[in-house]
């Protein structure tokens, strides 16, 4: 058996592995910790498939940011992971009947359609660059494409950050649209006196105010 | 000998682990959205097989654009997440039933 | 300023007149509606007289030309545009003199009246309308006119909206109109259908090419095309001109104030169904069928509605069947061929007509809005100016020689006398009875508001005067020609051939040619009039009522009690509106109420609407259901939903 199939089922039962742990473990912590361990096997068997460059974005934006983003959300959440059990294995007959039926389909289709006469390619020669193939491509063919995913990204940072954003009443801040807005009787207020007994004593040094 | 179809199945199989888990995890939006990145996961995992075994590069690009939108997607659903947890202190879906007609 | 700007500145000064008054009535005032609204109608009376002026004596060749084109479809243009020719010079001074007067004497008659600036609005919009109406070039603008000043009367004879008479009698005049109006617009429609056109010299053109098709209606009886247009078109006359059997609405008309019925409904609307014909008398030509069938409705209509007005209190309405009267001498006239005799005495009916409205208005004025001639009597000493011009208007009216009346009226009778069309038998018996009827009539009116004994109450008496200038003045004016106008044109439009390029008769019709051996000049024309027998039997008429109603007024009631049964015909006016209220309006109810409740509420409403509505609301409450709120479920959906699609893929493919 040669190295590149004993790495794919190798990766391939991991991966397998780890998603049916996802979706079977309960504890959200965990399911995130073995999402990151199923994402981390794709990359290796995109590896196999000499896709290089979107193996370690799988692993940096992947693992590292989306799933941190995750875990930090279950953790802050802090939501009990004691889902009943009884209420799994209620919907349990139902969901491994539409998957197994989803899966039949689906080998019925790969198994079926010349797929499996489709044999590993060579590799790809010495020098070959897979960043710079992408590259070239993104950059060129797929230019705007590529800046409506930067604006969409853009988008959801602006979103994400306008969803959680709350008003803090209790902290004090300044309005200087407000400050220039101000009117002179908001500002002061005249308050008229009676001045009994100070003019008598000073003799009418002005005139009373009244 | 490895073919395509093998590393097809493997996507399928993918798919349909994410499937179930949907059945099984319904009351837990945080493991919905897990079984969705994992859903796009398997998606991704087809899109660069079949790059690879047609030698077409355009797959992979549109599986990088997966990922973008699969970020921007993970970021809003969790941020809505928050926002849920903070005005109803659960993010129990069995409990949310406003649009029930 | 050419003298196209000035024609199309003749209508739209009192349409202008009309806004102001109408929608800044407030701002303006009762006396700034009343001089923006008579300084209009008085430029368009200069105007008017100006093209007048141009067409009669300085020979202006006929103008015909398009100002805007509202729309073109394939080759059929729709347009405003103006004709103007004697015809229309001459129909354009007589509007806007009859108008003017109306606008100065409402002045005084209106006085007192909440809604003056409306009123000055209203009447200034009639005038633009009906020179709109005189002035077109093509059947659209014509039936624009048309319409818009039966809009106007009908807003007119309701104005005093608080009145039930005077609404129901608006609503009356409105539906009654609808009826003929369907017959001109099948007529217009019918012009564009065969001649593929509007215009009104494309169509006279093609008139000549259409009159050997022939139409059938109503089973396999065959039509002449031309005969069916014509047909169709006078019966729209005949609801605006008001005669026999559409004449109902025009005596109910009376609901309105008097200037109304003096220059709407007795001088200038009524006869728009006159001068169309008059306009269209190349396509009338065509069709002597239709021209006796103008004959005998013309006849009818002169004879038996003048009738009516002998048993009539009310002086208003007096008048009111005499105009019924008098139109259906132009439509007899109309009738032989004989268009220019018809417009002659459109003309001089105009004047003297508008004048004894005028003078019945200035004796209610005096008598405080009431209008019963039971109550009147003796007025005559308390009111002379309106007394004197009353009588001028009388006698033309009767058609004492000299007096306009005389002229048009004679021609009229000399007409059918020499026509030989079918029905000028009837005809010139209708016409010769209806001067006795006439004369009868109308000094009944006279004596029993200006002479005998006075019968009203003593504080009416004490305040009976005459009118104020603003009355009078304008009585004066519309005097003069009532009673001159006859001699001095006369000649020059019945024989001169003034009106020749407006107006085509056929040699072989041309009964005015033949009369045209016998006439010697106006004077000799007047003089033989005190030897012809029409003249003694407008006498009798005289000598009757004279007798009747000013020296023995107990032979009326003894008349009366012994032909009862006549004078409960004439006073049930032939029983036309009890007809009318049962037949069509009454048949009109019971189908409308069949269809209210079986049609409306229980198919329309219960089935197709309420019903309708209900199965969605049924059919919604069953599928609400569906809508869990569950975010959960609504993922199953779609993940079987796409187990489903890859199922299409794996088995249907």
């Amino acid at each position: 058996m040669p190295i590149i199939e004993i790495v794919f089922y190798l990766f391939g039962a991991i991966l397998v592995a780890s998603a049916l742990s996802v979706v079977t473990v309960g504890n959200p912590v965990y399911a995130v910790l073995f999402l990151v361990l199923s994402f981390f096997s794709a990359a290796c068997i995109w590896m196999l498939l000499q896709a290089e460059f979107l193996a370690i974005v799988l692993v940096l934006v992947y693992v590292g940011a989306v799933m941190v983003l995750f875990l930090f959300v279950v953790m802050m959440l802090d939501v009990s992971g004691k889902e009943k059990r009884a209420q799994v294995v209620r919907y349990l007959p139902v969901g491994l009947l539409v998957a197994l039926a989803m899966a039949a389909q689906l080998f019925l289709l790969i198994w079926t359609q010349g797929f499996e006469t489709q044999a590993f390619p060579t590799p790809y020669p010495e020098g070959y660059s897979h960043t710079e193939a992408l590259g070239q491509l993104l950059y060129t063919k797929y230019l705007y494409a590529f800046e409506i995913a930067a604006v969409l990204l853009l988008v959801a940072i602006i979103a994400a950050i306008a969803l959680t954003h709350r008003k803090r009443p209790d902290t004090r801040y300044q309005d200087p649209s407000n400050q220039i807005k101000v009117r002179r009787e908001e500002r002061v207020r005249l308050v008229s006196m009676a001045s009994d007994g100070w003019v008598g004593r000073s003799n009418g040094h002005g005139k009373e105010e009244s | 000998m490895l073919t395509l179809a093998h590393f097809l199945t493997l996507g399928a199989l993918l798919f349909s682990i994410s499937v179930a888990g949907i059945f099984l995890n319904r009351k837990n939006v945080l493991l919905l959205l897990m079984c969705i990145e994992l859903m796009l996961l398997a998606v991704n995992m087809n899109f660069v097989a079949f790059s690879r075994f047609l030698n077409v590069m355009d797959g992979q690009v549109f599986v990088f654009f997966i990922l973008t939108v699969a970020a921007a997607e993970a970021a809003i659903g969790l941020a809505i997440l928050v926002v849920l947890f903070r005005n109803r202190q659960s993010i129990a879906v069995g409990d949310i039933a406003d649009l029930k007609g | 300023m050419s003298i196209k700007a000035l024609i199309l500145l003749s209508p739209i000064l009192p349409l202008l007149g009309s806004a102001i008054a109408g929608l800044f009535g407030r701002q303006v005032g009762r006396a700034g509606a009343h001089w923006v609204t008579i300084l209009a109608v008085m430029g368009s009376f200069a105007l008017s007289s100006y093209v007048a002026w141009q067409v009669f004596l300085n020979d202006l060749p006929t103008l015909n030309y398009t100002v805007y084109t509202w729309a073109v479809v394939d080759n059929f243009n729709l347009e405003v545009g103006f004709l103007i020719d004697s015809l229309t010079a001459l129909m354009m001074v007589v509007v806007t003199f009859v108008s003017l007067m109306v606008h100065i004497y409402t002045i005084g008659y209106m006085h007192d009246d909440p809604g003056y600036q409306r009123f000055f609005a209203y009447i200034n919009l009639f005038t633009f309308a009906m020179l709109m109406l005189v002035m077109a070039n093509n059947f659209l603008q014509l039936f624009f006119g048309w319409e818009a000043v039966g809009l106007v009367s009908y807003l007119l004879i309701g104005f005093w909206f608080k009145k039930e008479s005077a609404v129901k009698a608006n609503l009356k005049a409105f539906l009654v109109n609808r009826g003929g109006d369907f017959g001109l617009v099948l007529g217009v429609a019918a012009v564009a259908y065969y001649m593929g056109s509007l215009d009104y010299f494309e169509v006279f053109a093609r008139a000549p090419e259409v009159s050997d098709l022939s139409v059938n209606l109503m089973g396999d009886a065959s039509w002449s095309v031309m005969t069916v247009i014509c047909i169709c078109l006078f019966i729209g006359a005949m609801g605006k001109s008001a005669q026999a059997p559409l004449h109902v609405w025009l005596p109910d008309s009376m609901e309105g104030p008097t200037p109304i019925s003096a220059l709407i409904h007795a001088a200038t609307m009524v006869t728009a169904g006159i001068f169309m014909v008059a306009r269209l008398s190349p396509l009338f030509e065509q069709s002597p069928t239709a021209l006796s069938f103008i004959l005998i409705v013309g006849s009818v209509t002169a004879l038996f509605l003048g009738l009516i007005g002998i048993v009539q209190n009310d002086i208003k309405r007096v008048v009111a069947y005499s105009t019924l009267s008098q139109l259906g001498y132009m439509t007899v006239a109309l009738g032989v061929s004989a268009y220019s005799v018809a417009i002659f005495h459109l003309m001089t009916h105009a004047f003297f007509k508008a004048l004894l409205f005028l003078g019945a208005g200035s004796v209610i004025i005096a008598l405080h809005h009431k209008q019963d001639m039971r109550e009147m009597g003796g007025l005559g000493r308390y009111m002379p100016i309106t007394a004197v011009t009353a009588w001028l208007g009388s006698l033309a009216l009767i058609g004492f020689p000299f007096f306009s009346g005389f002229y048009s009226k004679d021609m009229i009778i000399e007409a059918v006398k020499a026509s030989d069309r079918a029905g000028a038998g009837f005809a010139t018996v209708a016409v010769m009875a209806g001067v006795v009827v006439t004369s009868l009539y109308t000094f009944r009116m006279l004596y029993l508001t200006f002479h005998g004994q006075t019968r009203m109450d003593e504080h009416t008496r004490s305040h009976a005067h005459e009118s104020p200038w603003v009355v009078t003045v304008p009585l004066i004016l519309l005097a003069i020609p009532s009673v001159a106008i006859g001699y001095f044109t006369i000649e020059p439009l019945l024989f001169g051939g003034v009106l020749a390029d407006a107006i085509t008769v056929s040699p072989a019709n041309d009964v005015v040619a033949k009369l045209a051996y016998k006439f010697h000049g106006p004077f000799e024309f007047g003089l033989h009039g005190f030897v012809t027998p029409v003249f003694w039997l407008a006498m009798l008429g005289v000598a009757t009522a004279t007798y009747v109603y000013l020296f023995s007024i107990n032979v009326a009631t003894t008349v009366k009690t012994r032909f009862h049964w006549a004078w409960q015909v004439l006073d049930q006016k032939y029983g036309f509106d009890s007809l009318y209220q049962k037949g069509i309006a009454g048949g009109s109810l019971a189908l409308a109420r069949v269809l209210s409740t079986w049609f409306d509420s229980r198919l329309i409403d219960q089935l197709v609407v309420n019903g309708s509505a209900n199965w969605v609301g049924r059919f919604s409450a069953l599928t609400r259901k569906l809508q869990t709120g569950y975010v959960f479920h609504y993922a199953f959906t779609m993940i079987i939903g796409l187990v489903a699609l890859l199922a299409s893929f794996v088995w249907l493919r």
